[in-house]
Formats: C-alpha cells, sequence, structure tokens
C-alpha cells in the first residue's frame, strides 16, 4: 500500500476503525436511541390510540405547527405522593440490601483471599457457579423454602421450636434475603480482586510494631479495602434499585418497588407517558452511582494493567 | 482454632449454605412423588415425564435455545470487535460515547432497557414500517445490544494481559491486517471469545424482563413461561426442569475445567521444552 502510514499500529488498525462503525451504530441505534424516545414519550399526553401519546412535533396540512411537550406527567409524579414515596422506599430496599451483602460479602471475600492459592479458586469458583444457573429459578427456589408450609417453617414445627409458621414470605424480609442471595457473587468479586493483592507485609509490619489482629485489621486492611467496598456496593445496588424479579416473586403486595410499580404502571394501566416518566426519574436517581462506578471502573482497568 | 477464626469460618460456612440451599432443595423436591412440596410423598420421576409432554414448555425451551445461539454469536462478533477498538486504536474519534454506550448496559436497570426498546420498536415500526410485528426477531435484538457489554468486558481483560509481540512480529513479516487479525489475534483470544459467549448465551436464556417488554403474542420464551407459572406458587414442574438446568450447567462448567486444566497443562509443558 503506497499511502501506508509509517507507524505499524495505525496502518493495521485502520480496517478496524472501520469495523468498530458497525457495533457503534448499532449502540446509537439500539441503546442511544431508545432513551431518547423514552424523553420524548415522557413530555407527551396520553391519548386512545395507536400508540397511545401524542407526537412532539406537531404537523397539520400547512406544514409544521410546533412542538408539544407538555411536563405534567412529571408534575403528577411529583404531586402525587405515591411516587415519591415509592422511590424512597426503593432506594431504602436497595440500600438495606447492600448493607446485607456487605456484611455477608465482605468476611467471604476476606476468607477466600488469605487461603492457598488452589483452595481459593475452588472457593471462588462456588462463588461463582450458581451465577450460571438461572436467575429467576434460583430466586424461585426460595419461595420452596420460605413458604408458610415449606422446608424451613416444616422442619422449625418438626423440632418443636415453634407451633405456627413464621410468615417468611411474600414480604420485605423475603426481598431482602433475595437480594442478599442473588448479589452476593457481585459484592464478593470486586472485594476478593481488592483484598488479593494487598501487601501482606504491611500486616506484618504492623504486627511487629505491636499492633493485635483486629487494629491491623481495622487500621490497615480496611482503609486499602476501600475501593472494593464501593465498586462491590455500587455493583450491588444500583440494580436492586430498579429490581423486579425479587419484588415481584418474594414481596408483599405492600412491598413498593419502583421496578415492579413500572411494570404494572406500563403492562396493567398500560399508562405510556406516566411509565417512560417514571423511568426517567428513576435513571436520574442513579446517574450519580452508576457515574461514580464507571469512574471506579476506569481506575481498575489502569490499575490492572 | 481461635474465636476469631471460628467466627470468620462460621460466617463462610453461612455465605456458602445460603448460596447452595436453594438449589439442593429444589433438587431433592424435584424427585418428590407429592404434588405438595413439604411433604415427601416417595421418589419418582413423574415430573420430568410431565416435562416432555409439555407441549407449550418445549416450544419454550426451542425458542429460548434459538435465540440464545443466535444474540451470543452476534454478541460476541461484535464486542469483540468494540473490545478491540477500545483497546488498540489510540484515537478512535467517538471513543467516549462508544465507552459509555458500551458500559452502561451493564448497570441499567433491566425494565427501563426493555421499556425504552419497546418504544424504538414502535417507533420504528411507525417511521420505516419494520419490525412489523414484535418476537423472536426483536428479542434476539435486545439481547445482542445487552450482552455484547459483558462480552466487551471478558475480552478487554483478556487484551490487557495477551502479549502483542507476536502480531507485530507477523505484521513486520508483512502480514496483511486481516490475514494477522484471523490467523493470530483471534486464536490468541479464543479462550475469552469462548467465555464471552458463554457468558451471553447464559444472559440471554435468562433474562425475562427484557424479553416480555419487546415480545409480542405468540412468542412465549423459556423464562417467561416460567415466570407466568411461579407467580402463582411452587410447582413440582418448575423443580424439574431447574434440576436439568443445573445439570446441564454442571456438566458444561465440568467440561470446561477440564478443558482449560488441560490447555493450562500443555501450555507449561510448551513453556518448558521451548525454554
Amino acid at each position: 500500500m503506497s499511502d501506508a502510514a509509517p507507524d505499524n499500529g495505525s496502518h493495521a488498525h485502520r480496517w478496524l476503525r472501520r469495523a468498530v462503525l458497525l457495533p457503534y451504530f448499532w449502540l446509537l441505534l439500539f441503546f442511544l436511541a431508545p432513551f431518547l424516545i423514552i424523553l420524548k414519550i415522557s413530555v407527551a399526553d396520553p391519548v386512545i390510540a395507536q400508540p397511545p401519546f401524542t407526537a412532539l412535533l406537531a404537523w397539520g396540512a400547512d406544514g409544521f405547527r410546533g412542538i408539544q411537550a407538555t411536563f405534567e406527567n412529571y408534575v403528577f409524579l411529583f404531586q402525587d405522593g405515591y411516587y415519591g414515596i415509592i422511590y424512597l422506599s426503593s432506594l431504602k430496599m436497595a440500600a438495606i440490601g447492600t448493607l446485607l451483602c456487605l456484611l455477608l460479602g465482605y468476611p467471604m471475600a476476606y476468607y477466600i483471599a488469605r487461603q492457598a492459592p488452589a483452595r481459593r479458586n475452588v472457593l471462588l469458583l462456588a462463588v461463582i457457579l450458581p451465577f450460571w444457573i438461572s436467575f429467576l429459578l434460583r430466586v424461585y427456589a426460595w419461595i420452596g423454602l420460605l413458604n408458610n408450609r415449606g422446608v424451613i417453617n416444616e422442619m422449625l414445627i418438626g423440632l418443636g421450636i415453634i407451633d405456627q409458621p413464621i410468615q417468611m414470605l411474600y414480604n420485605d424480609f423475603a426481598v431482602y434475603l433475595g437480594i442478599v442471595y442473588s448479589y452476593l457473587p457481585f459484592m464478593i468479586l470486586p472485594l476478593y480482586a481488592n483484598l488479593e493483592r494487598h501487601d501482606h507485609d504491611l500486616l506484618d509490619a504492623a504486627a511487629d510494631l505491636g499492633a493485635r489482629r483486629w487494629r491491623g485489621f481495622v487500621d490497615v486492611t480496611l482503609p486499602l479495602s476501600v475501593p472494593g467496598i464501593v465498586g462491590g456496593c455500587l455493583l450491588v445496588f444500583i440494580p436492586a434499585v430498579g429490581e423486579f424479579t425479587i419484588p415481584a416473586l418474594l414481596g408483599g403486595a405492600d412491598t413498593l418497588m419502583i421496578g415492579r410499580v413500572l411494570w404494572d404502571e406500563f403492562f396493567v394501566s398500560r399508562d405510556w407517558p406516566v411509565a417512560s416518566a417514571v423511568s426517567v426519574v428513576l435513571l436520574l436517581l442513579l446517574v450519580a452511582p452508576i457515574l461514580w462506578f464507571q469512574r471506579i471502573q476506569a481506575r481498575e482497568q489502569e490499575a490492572g494493567r | 482454632m481461635n474465636r476469631r477464626s471460628l467466627f470468620l469460618v462460621s460466617i463462610v460456612a453461612f455465605g456458602y449454605a445460603l448460596l447452595y440451599v436453594p438449589i439442593v432443595s429444589v433438587v431433592i423436591y424435584s424427585f418428590n412423588d407429592s404434588r405438595l412440596v413439604t411433604l415427601w410423598g416417595g421418589f419418582s420421576l413423574r415430573w420430568y415425564a410431565g416435562l416432555l409432554s409439555d407441549r407449550e414448555l418445549l416450544s419454550a425451551a426451542l425458542l429460548s435455545l434459538r435465540i440464545a445461539v443466535v444474540s451470543a454469536t452476534f454478541a460476541t462478533a461484535l464486542g469483540a470487535l468494540v473490545a478491540l477498538a477500545l483497546h488498540r486504536v489510540s484515537r478512535l474519534r467517538g471513543r467516549l460515547l462508544l465507552s459509555g454506550m458500551i458500559t452502561a448496559p451493564l448497570v441499567m436497570p433491566e425494565i427501563i432497557t426493555g421499556l425504552s426498546l419497546l418504544f424504538l420498536f414502535i417507533s420504528m415500526a411507525d417511521l420505516i414500517g419494520w419490525p412489523m410485528s414484535r418476537g423472536a426477531t426483536t428479542i434476539t435484538i435486545a439481547h445482542i445490544t445487552f450482552s455484547m457489554a459483558y462480552v466487551v468486558v471478558v475480552v478487554r481483560s483478556r487484551l490487557a494481559a495477551m502479549d502483542e509481540s507476536l502480531e507485530e512480529a507477523a505484521m513486520d513479516l508483512g502480514g496483511r491486517p486481516v490475514a494477522v487479525f484471523f490467523d493470530i489475534t483471534v486464536p490468541m483470544l479464543l479462550p475469552a471469545l469462548i467465555s464471552g459467549w458463554l457468558l451471553a448465551f447464559t444472559l440471554s436464556l435468562d433474562d425475562l424482563v427484557i424479553s416480555s417488554f419487546v415480545s409480542g403474542p405468540g412468542a412465549t420464551t423459556l423464562p417467561m413461561f416460567i415466570f407466568a407459572k411461579v407467580r402463582l406458587g411452587v410447582t413440582p414442574d418448575i423443580n424439574a426442569i431447574t434440576t436439568i438446568i443445573i445439570v446441564l450447567v454442571a456438566v458444561a462448567v465440568a467440561t470446561a475445567a477440564v478443558l482449560s486444566s488441560r490447555r493450562a497443562s500443555a501450555s507449561v509443558r510448551g513453556t518448558a521444552t521451548s525454554g
């Protein structure tokens, strides 16, 4: 090739520059455009038609008439206290679920990171393995355990510990359990990746200087693992806020989570503009944690190199 | 063992129990003859036999498999291109937008992805008359879009660890870029491509929320079928389905483990002889 650049890299990558346009346009069309559409529908009025909302750009016989946008759907969301409560309750439930996940996941990641390499791999594999089995089916499995006539209640009654079944299913407790259970690997993996890199010499130095093990942990390990803690928590918290399957299968009628409400708003009441406005607000709530997560990801990529 | 490590070990044991007790209990009760979940009515395979004659279930499973194979293949190809471009092309135009669009699906609430894609398909049908109806095709497009992001993560981490000198050597010897790509880069990336494909396949097979939004009448995937049933409580035939899936996953993981340990030992031997 006569116009080959002197630098080998750019010459080789010319075709890659072209080839990447395909996934690029794919993402523009199927990932970015849909959000613009959701924004658009969220400022439309519901009408009884197909599709059931008004157009953003009004066209008349004489051409373009103007833009018709309404913020009524948003006003509705904020005036109607119901949605405010649901957003707050979703954030609260996701936060508590994340905290519980951290309380269980941290000791597990810490333990795994301190094992011999061969044992470590087996333990890690055991954490990841359930992830490959359908999420839906794993959440379903808890119904059989937590039921009033389920395995746990029958066992407790059989042992004479209780005589009436404890209500464990279809309430907030079951949802927290579902979140911890489903997202535990997402908490453990970033924590493990962080804890595994720790320099044990630091702990030895702390011990040599007379620090007790617990102090060594609090003063050395814990501060060093903060990036892992933040990464794991965001990885659990962000999807948990919009979670649908767990509250739909394990939650009670009074379990308020936005994912489930959005589903009902769309499939049951069929109010598309309100459903769109609900998702836009949900997304706005998640922007800060998502950006935070992306920054951490970028830093980890740098550190990993 | 001192008290402190006993405490740690019991938390760890509790964690693993939490991960595995539900799965084990479903497997056990899938062989239960009684319709009631908690009563043990003796060993039976009746729920498995029942599955075979459930036409609705079988067609849902087939549809899901078809969608998963096609979407995983496209997602792997497209995702690998994105990963390569982000890793290798230093001054890529629109790099920030691309990396944003490829990381966002990892953390996007599924419910929003589903709803927004549905609106896109409706608008497209309105504007250009396609897609005429929603079903397997629209679900496949949706699955490609979100699973691509996971493929990119897997391939990028492999690229970061890869030695590029072999490709540079081939290039210096006058290899054409495309030939070098298929003869050297792709084989070196193969393990990551395979695990990316498997991940995309699993994610597609598992997706309930996004499929429910972008599906149309007549297209029921396996998770949609299962969800409709388990919403009403425990059903023994779903226990049987779960057990079958667990067995398939276990076989796949064991095969992958054996293959990778063989490759690892082969490469150790290779280094030993060449070194």
